[in-house]
């Protein structure tokens, strides 16, 4: 009896120790994530448990965890914008070494890839995670009412050139005001549904297109932190007037608090011609189209210069983890070229050279050109530890400005420098 | 040993402390540590997320920052207008609807329990319905005042001015009944011989309600307003899923901002100043109200 009970409760620990917990936000590809997880758990028997948590919440919920140094993840893909807290304040381990035992080596995946979503100090040569998930935010739209030949003749006899993918803002902004109160099939339609979001991070995604389109640069490129002139410089108060117009112009009704489902929904639900969206959901926006409906795909317009708005995440292991042996096992067998393969293959977006350079991924699907496009121009907002404090005064001003029509985009601009001033200089960096 | 034989020996006050030590010991623990804690805290530049860094003492600077910070005194604007409207309605309202519900009719009791039903929800729920609610595309609001007077489309959550107005009809539908139950209590308290003078006296329908009614409902109407202004001074859940405190900052109320200075910016130190501000704020409005009412209820 006490035999049986030893080795009952041995198993018991046996089979809790070959388990690790993988914490991310509650989307799309997570459900591919897990899927794909199947085959690692029947290669080496380590089960892995998923938390998943919304993403209005995910930040919330993320850094809370690390910050009070929890247990509950072994694993966690972390947003970009999280690496830099994640190595200043130590909450995910230092890979260089694993990665050179293991021979897995960063020039395998994508330069931008490995620069957003691995290193800290950014471009230098300390890796915190290893490129899970690449994204930038793109553009999708209708393309079957596009093809109509009444629309097509009635906007260029409108515009003189072709209804079609917007070569810039300005063409983008044509045909979501072309669309805008038009009525197609009996149905009021509307323009764009773009990213106006208030509580997390919303709004800063959306105008940030805009704003890296026009050529806006975060600071001095010769002298880090100072922001005058940069930040507010005349293009970028240009491209966050524009928004502000596409806003107005293009939206639906009550499109006045809206992110990454809210844009999705009023897309399927057929009220819009373009939606903002991250390359995350065209897989599921793909194979969704029904009803007559026929989506296409479209990098992030240029304006002044191509640039498009990074997403995606890395993944990193838990520095507070007791299971830190367990999570490397499954970074390794993530990098793996053939896993990365099937990663794709189940609607993940692989950073993989291997992947990415294999001469049938651009036509893979309708959405994958558009990516390595993407990828390629990829800027994103501040990655510093104290990017929260960063994100909240943007997403103040510029919802106040875009949305609540306060001020103007100058004052806008010129109040969230002052307030990251005041950010860096309680952390020293002023 | 029994039970009895061992507590024999005990004391009244003992057995009292026995009683009360649990709550007294929880109190301590869970309301007054944090506070002294939060107080300490409020005089330093703490963050709580950066691990390591020891939190240095800055004396009244965080204090003096709060105070002099134009958005804080925006979002205390924000908070009392708040307050003024919602509880000027409630009272209002919940006065009215106590009033009707008092008489007898047929019905009384299904009604009484339709009007309860909106406080039983959770604040976060009625916040995230009223979305859908306001929605200008779908939303049943829209549609009905549009039945009544046709303003077209309009967003009730995306405009400055608007916005404001819709947080404050959300809460008053929300707790417009906890002010109705109260009055409705105070006013079941009424002993009808009072009315039966007034009669005598040939007292007006309105004479009575003024100088009957209203005096002796008063204490309760004050009541119930003192726990709705205490609630609506912190009130978060229901704006953050209704407006996020947007559009910009329009209906951004003092303890949303509370939150994002503490637990998104992480400035500790800054954010216990600010609590420590608010406590005491509420505490005195809280205290001044109190003697307030107790001199109402002497007369």
């Amino acid at each position: 009896m006490i035999l049986l009970f030893v080795s009952l409760f041995s198993f018991s620990v046996n089979s809790n120790a070959k388990s690790i917990t993988l914490g991310w936000a509650a989307w799309d590809p997570a459900n591919a994530l897990q899927e794909l997880t199947k085959e690692f758990t029947a290669e080496t028997g380590i089960e892995v448990n998923f938390e998943f948590v919304p993403w209005p919440n995910f930040a919330d919920r993320m850094l809370n965890e690390l910050n009070n140094k929890g247990k509950t993840f072994d694993l966690l893909i972390g947003d970009s914008q999280w690496i830099g807290a994640g190595a200043v304040y130590g909450h995910y381990v230092k890979l260089n070494d694993f990665f050179d035992k293991e021979g897995i080596s960063m020039s395998d995946f994508s330069p931008a890839t490995v620069y957003a979503y691995s290193t800290w100090p950014k471009g230098s040569k300390n890796y915190y995670a290893l490129p899970a998930m690449g994204d930038a935010l793109a553009w999708a739209y209708r393309k079957d009412w596009f093809d109509r030949p009444e629309l097509r003749s009635e906007f260029k006899k409108k515009h003189g050139y072709d209804l079609g993918v917007p070569a810039n803002w300005n063409q983008l902004h044509d045909m979501c005001k072309f669309f805008q109160g038009r009525e197609i099939d009996g149905q009021k339609r509307y323009g764009a549904a773009i990213n106006t979001e208030r509580g997390s991070e919303g709004i800063t995604m959306g105008v940030t297109a805009a704003m890296y389109a026009w050529g806006m640069e975060y600071e001095n490129p010769n002298k880090p932190y100072d922001m005058e002139g940069y930040f507010n410089s005349p293009q970028a108060v240009e491209a966050v007037e524009f928004y502000r117009k596409l806003y107005e112009d293009c939206a639906p009704p009550g499109h006045s608090d809206a992110y990454m489902v809210a844009n999705l929904d009023a897309y399927k639900s057929g009220q819009v011609a373009f939606q903002m969206n991250w390359y995350a959901f065209w897989p599921g926006v793909s194979k969704e189209d029904s009803d007559g409906r026929v989506s296409g795909f479209f990098a992030n317009p240029k304006q002044n210069v191509a640039a498009a708005t990074l997403g995606g995440q890395g993944i990193s292991v838990v520095k507070y983890s007791d299971k830190q042996d367990l999570a490397l096992e499954y970074i390794k067998w993530f990098a793996r070229p053939d896993v990365q393969q099937k990663w794709w293959d189940l609607g993940g977006y692989s950073c993989h050279n291997d992947v990415l350079n294999s001469p049938s991924f651009p036509t893979s699907t309708v959405y994958a050109q558009g990516f390595l496009d993407s990828m390629g121009i990829v800027k994103d907002f501040w990655q510093e530890p104290t990017f929260v404090e960063l994100m909240l005064p943007m997403q103040e001003a510029i919802h106040d400005y875009v949305v609540n029509g306060k001020g103007t985009a100058k004052e806008a601009l010129d109040k969230i420098i002052a307030e990251w001033v005041e950010v860096f200089e309680a952390d020293g960096k002023l | 040993m029994s039970v009895k034989k061992k507590f024999k020996g005990l004391s009244d006050k003992a057995v009292g402390w026995l009683f009360i030590g649990p709550t007294v010991l929880l109190l301590l623990a869970i309301n007054i540590y944090p506070l002294v804690y939060a107080i300490k805290m409020s005089f330093t530049n703490f963050y709580a997320n950066k691990i390591g860094r020891e939190p240095q003492f800055v004396g009244l600077k965080n204090y003096i920052k709060v105070l002099n910070k134009e958005a804080i005194w925006e979002k205390m604007q924000v908070t009392a207008s708040f307050m003024f409207w919602t509880l000027l309605l409630q009272a209002i309202i919940g006065l009215g609807l106590a009033l009707l519900l008092n008489r007898k009719f047929k019905g009384n009791e299904l009604l009484t329990t339709l009007i309860v039903l909106p406080m039983m929800l959770s604040p976060a729920v009625v916040g995230v319905f009223w979305t859908y609610l306001y929605n200008p595309q779908v939303g049943l609001f829209n549609y009905v005042v549009n039945f009544f007077y046709d303003l077209g489309s309009f967003d009730m959550i995306g405009s400055s001015t608007l916005a404001p107005w819709a947080i404050v009809i959300v809460d008053t539908w929300m707790w417009t009944p906890f002010t109705m139950l109260i009055c409705l209590a105070g006013l079941r308290s009424v002993p009808n011989y009072l009315y039966e003078a007034a009669e005598v006296d040939r007292a007006s329908k309105w004479q009575q309600f003024i100088y009957i009614t209203l005096p002796s409902v008063l204490p309760f109407l004050l009541l119930a307003l003192l726990f709705r202004g205490i609630e609506n001074f912190k009130m978060f859940d229901m704006v953050v899923e209704l407006t996020s405190g947007g559009p910009g900052s329009a209906t951004e109320l003092a303890s949303i901002n509370l939150k994002r200075e503490a637990f998104e910016k992480w400035k500790t130190g800054y954010s216990s100043a600010f609590a420590v501000i608010l406590f005491v704020t509420i505490f005195g409005f809280g205290n001044v109200y109190v003697k307030v009412m107790n001199k109402i209820k002497e007369r």
